[in-house]
């Protein structure tokens, strides 16, 4: 404890929801004049640590201090009193207030006792050019665009911290002017001796503006660095949890023989604001492996091969042929499948039989009305059982009474039973244990060796280069480069992942 | 964009002017600050307690008790002065803090044990409405000089039109709402909650103070109304005003108030009200069409605005989502 300049500063925290660790023991402090970057892949809570510093959780166990002084953060309300300002990740602003009102909010000046609305839009204009932006202040807003949103919650954080400004992804909406707009304030604000907490998933806006970086890993912190003795491999490699020495393995599977073109095409394919346009054509008997840190673009790469959300950019193209795919009915209709990353929550209907779960989907196909007998569902589910290994007492046991393996190959069999060209499975192997690991794996290379085309998300770089027969690398909601042959290594993966932009590829 | 959400308020004045104008087509003798006098007059019990209603529905509550605390405090100040003699003033005062206490206990309620507006002042209803009983059953006249004194106080208007002294009150307490809502820190945090109470809680806005502050100000202006309402009957008795609380929401939403909170205007529910009372002044002068016309038409006002904020609301979002992917 007792760090030197510590301004605000939180000792072993600890704060659990209905039994679920969202952080464990850890410590963090920023310091008097520096940017200080919070990193960690989605979940490993980044954002519950800012909570419990601000005041919306109360942490279960630890200290928080203020300049050496323990306090007790009530609510946001009071972390402002104290001096400081955040920008959360998920809500901003007040859409039916105008723009001043949101600035100022609990902070209007005041005449004779009542709001002076003249003064307030004047201070707002002022604030405002600060940061390039000429707006009419006293228009709601819910009238101006995301990023203009973003930034003026910025400001209105910046103009209220006091000591500390801790700002929750706030570049996700942002373009690269006004990204370079915001770090500008952040060097200023600096250099005036703020301590400034940055959370964000690009690494090269880290590199960029952070004097220091502190990674969370599950819940747990990994460690806190000066940016500058921290090269990005080892920084990705404290963001996976995955030393590097080990990682040299390489693939060892061959691309499709020539002569099977593509069957499926997606070119330019995009959504602003989720992913930037791709390309990738995907071929009958191969594995795409899709790697890249959480965040990265990945789950968005599959919502929108699968109609769940809607490109605005590009065309798709199957066996030639141009096809829209506007929802997820389409994309069942053009032959894909999707198993999601949360099965819980997306895939598995826990109280439903093994039967009903595998004959769903097939279902879903034919149209309601054409109903599949229990007789016809019974058989489908008994060749999969068998073809698949699924371990299960008998087809009508409820789903959620299998283990996470089984329950996986289960979604896998529903896919599998409607025939699919192109399945896509997005972290197959996620809390399984590691024999039904294996097993999965070898499924996966057996359902390519019968010509299936595949495109396979993970987080397990090792298991990527178990099955992949091309590996697609997301960096910052892009998609970077392909790595093909030899190329497919762990090291390779990792390295690219980490690489800065512009300098691989 | 600031057009589009003063539209619906807009949409107010347009029915009234037109509503108003129909009435003088027919009626002559209904352009006059006579009949605009009584008009106050006779709805300033309701105007005041919608002011009230518009900051609950403003913050994205309701508030259901208002007919009842009407009645309840209208039968305390009967049996304070009439039973045991105080001066009017004092019964007053006592029933004005009783009732603000009430709609404060009702707004911590629903900000502490997170119970929704609905139920708690459902249940505040019932409440009151049942103490207004267990006091006294019957009507319960006032006769008391100061009463007198009061229900003769006016300003003649120009054209022989008289502003009664409640009429004048209502007018007050709608310019204090609009001063309120607008020129003041509270007016803003009303506004925020009624956005989104989340963000609103994270930007800084003292929710709970807020929330409480919220229901006592409609508390102490239904007590207010009850004062009025005495004023105007000179009698109190529990079994009076059932179902105001549903008028004033009508007024609200007439006047051009999200029902889902965060939009809307005080001065609009003044005209919420005074359509409302237009309304019944045309049944009046008619003489021939029922009374009941007036919820009718009320009720195809109600449809009307509702209809007409659902639209805002989708061609909004329409914008809102054309600006993103733009
Ligand atoms: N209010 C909450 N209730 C339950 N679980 C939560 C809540 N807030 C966060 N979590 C969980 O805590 C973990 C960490 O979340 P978060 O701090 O938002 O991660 P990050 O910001 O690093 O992406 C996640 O698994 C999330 O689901
Ligand atoms: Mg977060």
């Amino acid at each position: 404890m007792g760090e030197t300049d510590a301004l605000l500063s939180a000792h072993d925290i600890s704060k659990s929801f209905f039994g679920f660790k969202a952080l464990e023991h850890v410590d963090f402090s920023v310091r008097k004049g520096e940017i200080h970057a919070l990193l960690g892949e989605n979940g490993a809570g980044k954002s519950t640590l800012i909570k419990a510093l601000t005041g919306v959780h109360r942490p279960d166990a630890g200290t928080i201090m203020l300049k050496g002084e323990p306090v007790e953060v009530r609510d946001p309300l009071h972390a402002q009193k104290l001096g400081v300002g955040t920008v959360y990740q998920e809500v901003n602003l007040l859409p039916n207030l105008s723009v001043a009102e949101n600035l100022y909010i609990g902070r209007q000046p005041k005449r004779f006792g009542l709001t002076h609305a003249a003064a307030m839009h004047r201070m707002a204009r002022a604030l405002l050019a600060q940061y390039d932006i000429d707006i009419d202040v006293r228009a709601p807003l819910s009238s101006f665009s995301v990023a203009v949103q973003q930034l003026i919650a910025i400001a209105r954080a910046v103009d209220m911290s006091g000591s500390v400004l801790i700002l929750d992804e706030p570049t996700a909406s942002l373009d690269r002017h006004e990204v370079q707009l915001l770090f500008g304030v952040m060097r200023k604000l600096r250099d005036r001796g703020l301590g400034i907490v940055f959370i964000t998933h690009f690494l090269d806006q880290v590199y960029a503006v952070a004097d220091r970086i502190t990674v969370l890993r599950n819940g747990r912190l990994v460690g806190t660095r000066d940016a500058k003795a921290l090269p990005r491999m080892e920084l990705v490699s404290m963001m996976l949890g995955r030393a590097l020495e080990a990682a040299t393995e390489h693939g060892h599977r061959a691309p499709p023989a020539a002569g099977t073109g593509p069957a499926i095409e997606f070119s330019g394919y995009g959504l602003s604001r989720s992913i930037a346009p791709f390309d990738l054509a995907i071929a009958p008997g191969e594995v795409v492996g899709v790697a890249g840190l959480l965040g990265s673009g990945r789950t968005e790469t599959a919502r929108l091969m699968f109609g769940i959300d809607h490109a605005d950019s590009g065309k798709a193209t199957v066996d030639g042929k141009a096809v829209r795919i506007a929802s997820p009915r389409e994309a069942v209709r053009l032959g894909f499948g999707l198993c999601p990353e949360d099965r819980k929550v997306d895939g598995i209907i826990g109280d439903l039989s093994v039967r009903e779960n595998i004959a769903l989907a097939l279902q879903a196909r034919r149209g309601w009305l054409k109903r599949m007998s229990s007789r016809e569902q019974a058989e489908l589910a008994d060749r999969f059982v068998k073809a698949l290994d699924i371990r299960t007492t008998d087809i009508e046991k409820p789903v959620k009474l299998l283990s996470g393996g089984n329950q996986q190959k289960v979604i896998l069999a529903r896919w599998l039973a409607t025939q699919p060209r192109l399945l896509i499975l997005d972290e197959p192997t996620r809390g399984i244990d590691v024999g039904a690991h294996a097993e999965i794996i070898q499924l996966i290379n057996r359902l390519c060796a019968e010509g299936l085309a595949l495109v396979v998300i993970s987080s397990e770089i090792e298991e990527i280069v178990a099955y992949s027969t091309r590996v697609r690398v997301l960096r910052d909601r892009e998609h970077v480069c392909d790595l093909t042959g030899s190329e497919i290594s762990t090291g390779t993966i990792m390295r690219t992942i980490a690489a800065s932009e512009g300098a691989s590829a | 964009m600031m057009s589009s959400r003063l539209l619906p308020f807009l949409a107010t004045l347009v029915i009234f002017v037109l509503a108003y104008a129909v009435c003088v087509f027919q009626f002559p003798n209904m352009l006059s600050t006579r009949v605009a006098g009584n008009l106050l007059t006779d709805n300033a019990f309701l105007g005041i307690a919608a002011v009230g209603m518009t900051f609950v529905i403003l913050s994205g509550g309701i508030d259901l008790s208002v007919g009842a605390v009407i009645a309840f405090t209208g039968v305390l100040i009967s049996v304070l002065v009439s039973w045991h003699g105080m001066h009017p003033l004092l019964a007053f005062a006592i029933a004005l803090a009783v009732s603000t206490a009430f709609g404060g206990a009702m707004g911590a309620a629903i900000h502490y044990l997170e119970v929704p507006a609905f139920i708690v002042t459902l249940a505040g209803m019932f409440l009151a409405r049942g103490m207004a009983f267990v006091i006294a059953t019957d009507s319960i006249p006032i006769n008391h000089a100061f009463y007198s004194a009061v229900q003769k106080m006016y300003v003649l208007m120009p054209g022989g039109g008289r502003l009664t002294l409640i009429g004048g009150l209502m007018l007050v307490v709608f310019a204090a709402g609009i001063v309120i809502a607008h020129y003041t820190r509270f007016g803003s945090y009303v506004y925020a909650i009624g956005g989104n109470r989340q963000s609103a809680e994270l930007m800084g806005v003292p929710v709970a103070r807020t929330t409480i502050g919220i229901y006592a100000l409609s508390g102490f202006l239904s007590g207010l109304s009850g004062v009025v309402f005495s004023l105007y009957t000179s009698a109190g008795y529990s079994l009076a005003t059932v179902g105001v609380e549903l008028d004033a929401i009508a007024a609200v939403v007439i006047g051009g108030t999200l029902l889902t909170g965060g939009v809307g205007l005080v001065a609009g529910t003044f005209f919420g009200v005074v359509i409302q009372g237009l309304i019944q002044t045309y049944i009046v002068f008619d003489g021939t069409l029922s009374s009941w016309w007036t919820k009718i038409v009320v009720g195809i006002l109600l449809f009307a605005f509702i209809a007409l904020q659902r639209l805002l609301v989708l061609v909004g979002d329409r914008s809102a989502a054309n600006r993103k992917t733009a």
